[in-house]
């Protein structure tokens, strides 16, 4: 069951084969025998279960609220949940329990969704597995083997979700599968009068229509992402995934983005530039972390915030403040602006002539094992894996990563389209036409779980490689 | 631009204590400088306008003052400029604070559109070009009112640019020149107002009040066209007039002090963007502690509010949501008039004197104390404007009283001018009843006047005779009178009204005696 589509899983609901507390426990046992991953801050069992209880009376009225009633949802760490302590993973807001709900949330309880609890990220979303903002959800659903939806910016709201930089943050929805990608897209799209970059345009419910035909498509494969550091396997399921397009009729051609190669810099100064900006308001007087200082004021806030972020954190703070400086704003924020321009104009033109999605790969390789991935320090990491995702941040256009194969290894690997802003559901449409051409397996946990009794028993953090 | 600011404050805010915000609160590059309470609980800010000095030309050792300023004032509206929370005063501590208000991570600003439609209509009536496109930033620095870190403003793009201000300058011997002045209007801004701070210096700790946090302000900034702390002053004023008759902000200010020497321009002493504060105890300017002029406010534009957009009847889009939008030409119709049209039609009405029509309007509620009493008075407008500007209003300075707190009521000395005006009593008469209502024991005009028998002498042949027996009884008075001189015949006159224990018009004393001294 815990396998299953959405809809699988709603029908089965519906039909009575199982309960939503059933289905609760479940996960819950899951997130029990797999505390060892460390994947959540927070598990909220008694809000879920009361939660699955609710929906259960709902069921058997007959009554329930749609597609997500009664299924088990995570949140990652930054959205602020009421009444649940809410991190960003960082000390600076532990024992912080929020007042309120972001929008999004608010939409999923709405819709009768079961809050399983509140996941890990890097301190902030600031590490290269972390930016919610370059690539973190598309980066760890490549790696997982999952379907990461980065929507269309201004498509879904952003209040209560933490910021990290407001002009590219975007929630991002993580599922096994498209249509249950598009189904929770559904129901978070829309104008929220709280968040003023959301587009006032009403938004028509996501229904993916079923795709045959690709003859009439233009697949655009950027050339200068075909860079030396891309990893042999991702660079061959690539081309096999334009072979596969361009066997069914579709036309792939090849396109430029020639301003690719400046986006890394250009992100990394406008980001560090707004979190510097977002930062600040952790001072310690109002919420979050306090030091006990007690001397000044000033003395307060830098034993506070020394104490309250770590060193990613702070190094970004201050080379955003750097930049933002009197002196330096022209040559490097309002550079790095206009660079931003740029970038964004590659891909207006590219669209423009005819191309419906690109196809790119989402990361370099598979997930590289800890003990490798230490070895770089953090600024390199997030320049390396952000690569292919970043840039659609910078424009604000809808991206997802589609799984594609195992590698030798083992481990997955996910592709990326990118789609024509706030053509969200032709992006998916074809992302789902993807999907089923590839028919990536399904991760059966059963088998997992059997795996890892023994390394848990160990108590090591190890690669585990899957059987297909 | 460090120029400093005065602050205009909202009405009522009645402060207990005697200094808020003492000095520490010089954080930003223009900062406010002691606070401290006035009589009538008016808080007064006392800022220090920016004073620079113009090179003297060669030959010259003369310096020439120049002030500029910056002004703030509190928008009228019934929530605060980004977010729900209400704008109310001396509400509890704390009790008015929004999430966003309080910077809880994931808060997010939604624009006011009354406070928007305040900055038009005061850029509208300042003669300013409104933007049709303006942006917002954040401006950062650390200090416990300042929850986010940063202040949203416009500093890139503010909403209105280049109008003008006319102010009007009384000066001459009698002040009675009322001579026009200019003061040109760089910008107007929206910005959000800060929390307040109160200093324990005994417990050593600082409490912080975030209820006007994210108020909306409008920053008003006034090029240095002002020569002289008078004309600053002035100029003020009639900003706050226009303010509060548009109605988009109370701009209710307490006197201000501006106070910068020439004598140290002249001794060349250091000026110049230098922001200083007045230290009330010394009863002089000090210089502030120099770090403003090192703070770095990192401006960057501000991500979560999209540029703002108003249109004119040309531009508005059609079939477009009336409440989504802002028209500036609706606005512009719908302006309420302005104090100078204000004093021009009561110029024009009751052919008042221009300074006595600046009066008027100055004084908090004398132009409404006017206006309620010609209603219901037959007396002559300049007899009014007179007992309302002199008598009313000499009354109200000896005792440190505002207008609302006057004994008298319109409606008594309306009262008190119609017997006046049908001579029922005399001049001098009228003063002794005032002052007698002024002592505010619930008596009318009329009773007073029966009580203390001061009905003027309606017979005018008793009247005549005793001016005849007056005439018999000082011979040598009436010698120097037809001898011509002039002032005899006061002395004269004086003697009948003694006689009459005050209870005949002068006048018409005057009138019987010469006609009798003709004879």
């Amino acid at each position: 069951m815990l396998g299953r589509t959405l809809r699988e899983v709603s029908a089965a609901l519906k039909q009575g084969h199982i309960t939503p507390t059933e289905l609760c426990q479940k996960c819950l046992s899951i997130i029990k025998k797999t505390k060892f991953l460390n994947a959540y801050i927070t598990v909220s069992e008694e809000v879920a279960l009361k939660q699955a209880e609710e929906s259960e009376k709902r069921y058997k009225k007959g009554h329930s609220l749609g597609d997500l009633d009664g299924i088990p949802i995570a949140v990652k760490d930054n959205f602020s949940t009421s009444g649940i302590e809410t991190t960003c993973a960082s000390n600076m807001l532990r024992g912080y329990v929020p007042p309120y709900n972001a929008t999004v949330v608010q939409k999923l309880l709405d819709q009768g969704a079961l809050l399983m609890g509140k996941t890990n990220l890097d301190e902030f979303a600031m590490g290269a597995l972390g930016s919610d903002t370059g690539g973190s959800t598309r980066n760890p659903a490549a790696h997982c083997g999952l379907v990461g939806l980065k929507p269309s910016y201004g498509l879904v709201s952003r209040h209560g979700l933490i910021p990290l930089v407001n002009s590219m943050d975007v929630p991002g929805i993580l599922t096994r599968c498209v249509d249950d990608a598009a189904i929770v897209l559904g129901v978070l799209a829309g104008h929220d009068p709280k968040d003023s970059t959301t587009i006032q345009d009403p938004v028509k419910p996501f229904v993916l229509p079923s795709l045959t035909d690709v003859s009439k498509l233009c697949i655009g494969i950027p050339k200068e992402y075909l860079t030396p550091e891309l990893s042999s396997e991702v660079r061959s399921l690539w081309s096999k995934a334009a072979n596969l397009f361009e066997s069914e009729g579709a036309k792939v051609i090849e396109v430029s983005l020639p301003h690719t190669s400046y986006s890394i810099v250009c992100y990394h100064v406008l980001c560090t530039s707004e979190v510097a900006s977002n930062m600040a308001r952790f001072d310690g007087l109002e919420y979050g972390h306090r030091c006990d200082i007690d001397v000044s004021t000033e003395a307060m806030y830098a034993a506070t915030r020394r104490e309250g972020f770590n060193d990613v954190v702070r190094g970004r703070i201050l080379s955003g403040n750097f930049f933002l400086l009197k002196e330096n704003y022209e040559n490097y924020f309002v550079k790095a602006q206009k660079v931003r321009r740029l970038i964004a104009n590659d891909f207006v033109t590219v669209f423009n002539s005819g191309v419906d999605v690109l196809l790119t790969p989402t990361t370099l390789s598979e997930a590289v094992p800890y003990t490798e991935f230490i070895k770089e320090d953090n600024r390199t990491r997030s320049a390396q894996d952000d690569i292919f995702t970043q840039a659609a941040n910078m424009a604000g256009l809808p991206a997802v990563s589609v799984p594609m194969a195992l590698s030798n290894q083992g481990l997955p690997i996910g592709l990326q389209f990118i789609g024509r802003a706030f053509c969200d559901q032709e992006l998916l449409t074809i992302a789902r036409w993807f999907e089923k051409q590839v028919q990536f397996p399904v991760i059966q946990l059963q088998e997992l779980m059997d795996d890892c009794s023994s390394v848990f028993e160990n108590e090591k953090l190890a690669s585990v490689s899957l059987k297909q | 631009m460090a120029a400093p600011m005065l602050r205009l404050c909202c009405p009522g805010r009645r402060w207990a204590l005697a200094c808020i915000d003492g000095c520490s609160r010089h954080r930003r590059g223009a900062p406010n400088g002691c606070t401290s309470s006035r009589k009538r609980g008016q808080s007064s800010v006392a800022q220090q306008p920016f004073i620079t000095a113009q090179k003297p030309r060669k030959g010259e050792h003369e310096w020439a003052a120049v002030v500029g300023l910056e002004i703030h004032a509190q928008i009228s509206s019934k929530s605060k400029l980004f977010s729900g929370s209400q704008v109310h005063f001396a509400a509890p501590p704390n009790s008015l604070v929004s999430f966003f208000d309080a910077s809880l991570p994931g808060t997010l600003p939604v624009l006011n559109r009354r406070c928007v439609e305040a900055a038009v209509m005061t850029g509208l009536a300042l003669n300013c070009r409104i933007n049709k496109k303006s942006l917002f930033d954040r401006k950062h620095y650390f200090y416990a009112d300042l929850p986010a870190g940063y202040q949203i403003t416009q500093q890139r793009l503010p909403i209105a640019v280049n109008g003008s201000l006319v102010y009007s300058f009384c000066a001459g011997k009698n002040r009675s020149q009322v001579i026009n002045k200019t003061a040109r209007v760089k910008q107007i801004q929206l910005e959000q107002d800060s929390g307040k701070s109160l200093h324990d210096d005994l417990r050593s700790q600082t409490l912080i009040d975030l209820n006007r946090a994210g108020v909306g302000l409008l920053e008003v900034v006034l090029e240095p066209d002002m020569s002289c702390g008078e004309e600053a002053a002035t100029a003020v004023r009639e900003l706050q007039l226009i303010l509060q008759a548009l109605g988009t902000s109370q701009a209710n200010m307490a006197d201000y002090e501006i106070q910068r020497q020439i004598n140290e321009l002249e001794n060349g002493g250091e000026i110049l963007n230098e922001t200083r504060s007045f230290d009330s105890k010394l009863g002089c300017t000090i210089p502030m502690r120099d770090k403003e002029g090192k703070q770095d406010y990192r401006f960057m534009p501000e991500p979560n509010l999209p540029p703002l957009l108003l249109y004119d009847t040309e531009s508005l889009p059609a079939g477009a949501d009336p409440q989504q939008v802002i028209d500036i030409d609706r606005i512009r119709e719908q302006l309420p008039e302005l104090p100078s049209v204000t004093r021009e039609k009561l110029v024009q009405q009751y052919g008042m004197l221009p300074e006595h029509s600046f009066t008027l309007l100055n004084e908090v509620g004398l132009l409404e104390f006017f206006q309620n009493v010609m209603k219901e008075t037959r007396a002559e407008p300049k007899k009014v404007t007179s007992w309302v500007l002199n008598t009313l209003l000499g009354f109200l300075k000896q005792q440190n009283l505002a207008v609302s707190e006057s004994p008298v009521t319109p409606s008594a000395l309306a009262e008190l001018l119609n017997l006046l005006d049908r001579k029922a009593i005399s001049s001098s008469a009228a003063k002794q009843v005032f002052e007698e209502l002024w002592r505010n024991e619930g008596k009318t005009p009329a009773q007073i006047v029966s009580e203390k028998k001061l009905e003027l002498m309606q017979d005018q042949e008793a009247l005549e005779q005793l001016c005849h027996a007056v005439m018999e009884g000082h011979p040598q008075v009436v010698m120097d009178v037809k001898k011509g001189n002039p002032r005899a015949i006061n002395k004269l006159i004086g003697l009948v009204r003694k006689v009459t224990l005050s209870r005949a018009d002068p006048t018409v004393i005057k009138e019987i005696l010469e006609k009798k001294l003709a004879s």
